[in-house]
């Protein structure tokens, strides 16, 4: 259910980046769509009742891990993942408003029908 | 001496950050600095022919670190990127002083090539994912460079539909993480072998089609590209059409489906289509067109179809368990003609700017009669529309002609039909830029026209000549050290993941 729901905020995000009329729209589509993957990436970790996985000396049964931490623990790789994710759509957040903000200061507007020159 | 693989890497990352510090008053030594760079990559890159190894990042070992895989494959492309980049970086010298703030332009260069290097490096696909942002960032930058209104809307359109293949590229990733628990892509491919492919793999197979079919403009997806080439200063045109939609699209695009997920006879068809789709309405675009750098846009994605076309019939053949020497046929053909369009295409956008830079406008109907004015220029372009043409004894020649020896022996006659009337409908448009730039009546304001000299010309004219000699790359000899061991990676498909965890 909560993936579904992760699916369905990834299609608005699409939807709105693909229809909308205004720049900055269209740049909060995107961002939707990349905020429902890392939504999804994080869920993928998820565990109720789950711990962080950093092993202490109770953890160590005879040499090996106890068995009670290999099945508690969340998997730290995917908030890892979204780390650099974030910091990815962030740096290309910074880069679209930029060309946002020029394109305004050229044209005088933000409405994508307006702003047609190239064609063919 | 064995060069370590993080230098691809490393030495473009490195410059790009340097390069903004030497300011306006250190132009000279900036360019210098990214010219050497380009150039010892270059060279790295020829030593590496051959080999294939697998390099573990801060000594982790494979299922745990990240890992760079250089293989057969990865050489290619990475022989491509460095021939392409370090003639059109010499090119730069002359042609990027009309605008300002060359150190920017050169450090956003140096990034994209960081970018294109890792991602044919990468083993694991969190990190090619990771490179490919990179490198489409510093892109939408370039196109974006001259700060123009078409430059900045093309620029614009191209980043949404960049963003929004990347999403989708990173929504595969995590589908892939989640039902295989893995990102490297040996044990994911091994992980697919063992359970094989259920719901979520198959969606993800379906993004990252969609998401690297976006990057490489393949037809339902090419929109971007012909607002985005043109748009960009010339040089860049060149390493966009030249490298980037392969490296970022055609080449992610064929690993995953080769070595990770395995070919399937559905998949060879939705390639198979893909490519003839984009050959055929890229070129019937592309004749109606009057803007020089728009027409060879056009062109970049009926040449990618080419492209996607020969390594199709090569998956199809592989996914029927049929011979394995006509499938390493077909995907030759393909793979050759990735790097014989790299250099020719680049080539070609590099004329456009040259003749951009001495008249002022690329607009087919205001030039004209530029054989005199223009000698260099006009070798070189019409070598390189031979090229493009399929013309013998130039190297596309040689690469269509073994897509459509390939098809005729897997059976399609009306694919090699097809291919072979596209290749005409190109010489027609090749033609026309032939007899509207450089045939024909001079323009009363192009008398004073002179031909560009120095750095530009020994760049037009060191690609040119690869141009006549690649077909070369065909005998026995060079061909078992460049060409086919990036054949047998493709064909191996799934013992990749045998090979590299062995390795």
């Amino acid at each position: 259910m909560p993936y579904a729901l992760c699916f369905l905020l990834f299609m608005i995000g699409l939807y709105c980046a693909v229809v909308k009329k205004n720049m900055v729209k269209i740049v909060i589509g995107i961002l939707i769509m990349e905020y429902a993957v890392n939504l999804f990436l994080v869920m993928l970790g998820f565990r109720w009742g789950g711990r962080a996985p950093i092993i202490t000396a109770e953890d160590m049964v005879g040499g090996s891990l106890s068995e009670l931490f290999v099945n508690s623990s969340v998997d730290p790789l995917p908030q890892a993942l979204v780390l650099t994710a974030i910091v990815i759509s962030l740096g290309s957040l910074a880069l679209m408003i930029s060309i946002c903000i020029r394109t305004y200061e050229r044209y005088g507007t933000f409405d994508i029908t307006q702003i047609r020159r190239l064609k063919g | 001496m064995t060069i370590p693989l993080p230098v691809f890497v490393a030495i473009p990352l490195v410059t790009a950050f340097l390069l903004p510090l030497f300011g306006k008053k250190g132009k000279a030594a900036a360019t210098a600095l990214a010219n050497l760079a380009t150039l010892l990559l270059l060279v790295s890159a020829v030593t590496l022919v051959g080999q294939s190894r697998v390099y573990e990042i801060g000594k982790w070992s494979i299922p745990l670190g990240i890992n760079l895989v250089l293989d057969g494959l990865s050489c290619l492309l990475l022989l491509a990127i460095s021939v392409v980049s370090c003639a059109t970086m010499l090119f730069s010298v002359r042609y990027m002083e009309q605008y300002t703030s060359k150190s920017k332009y050169l450090s956003l260069f140096m990034l994209m090539v960081a970018g294109m290097n890792g991602v044919v490096l990468s083993g694991d696909i969190f990190n090619l994912f990771v490179f490919l942002e990179i490198a489409s960032l510093a892109s939408y930058a370039l196109v974006g460079f001259g700060c123009e209104h078409e430059e900045l809307e093309a620029s614009f359109k191209y980043m949404v539909l960049g963003s929004i293949a990347s999403t989708f590229i990173l929504f595969g990733v995590a589908l892939v993480y989640g039902n295989t628990g893995s990102l490297n892509m040996a044990y994911i491919s091994k992980a697919i072998q063992s359970s094989g492919m259920n719901a979520g793999l198959a969606f993800a197979l379906c993004l990252f089609m969609t998401g690297f079919g976006l990057k490489a403009a393949l037809v339902p997806f090419h929109a971007w590209l012909p607002d985005a080439h043109p748009s960009a200063p010339a040089p860049i045109s060149a390493m966009l059409s030249g490298v980037l939609i392969k490296s970022l699209g055609v080449y992610a695009l064929v690993r995953i489906i080769f070595n990770v997920f395995g070919v399937s006879v559905s998949v060879s068809w939705v390639l198979i289509s893909l490519g003839v789709l984009s050959m055929v309405i890229g070129v019937f675009l592309a004749v109606g067109q009057w803007d020089f750098k728009r027409l060879l846009a056009y062109h970049s994605i009926s040449q990618m179809g080419y492209v996607v076309l020969g390594i199709g019939i090569g998956a199809l053949i592989l996914a029927r368990g049929g011979n394995i020497a006509w499938a390493s046929l077909a995907i030759l053909g393909g793979l050759f003609h990735l790097v014989n369009h790299a250099v020719f295409k680049s080539l070609l956008f590099l004329t456009s700017g040259s003749i951009q830079m001495s008249t002022g406008t690329r607009q087919l109907k205001e030039l004209g009669g530029l054989t005199e004015k223009m000698p260099l220029t006009r070798t070189t372009c019409s070598i390189a529309s031979a090229s493009i043409a399929g013309i013998p004894p130039f190297n596309g020649f040689w690469s269509k002609l073994i897509i459509v020896i390939s098809a005729v022996q897997a059976g399609f006659l009306s694919l090699a039909a097809v291919t072979v009337i596209v290749s005409l409908v190109t010489l027609i448009s090749f033609l026309k830029i032939q007899r509207y730039i450089f045939l024909g009546e001079l323009p009363e304001n192009l008398q004073e026209v002179k031909e560009n000299k120095g750095t530009m010309a020994i760049a037009m004219a060191s690609l040119a000549c690869l141009c006549v000699l690649m077909g070369l790359l065909l005998i026995p000899s060079l061909r078992e050290s460049i060409l086919e061991p990036a054949v047998t990676v493709l064909t191996d498909g799934m013992r990749y993941s045998t090979n590299i965890i062995n390795m």
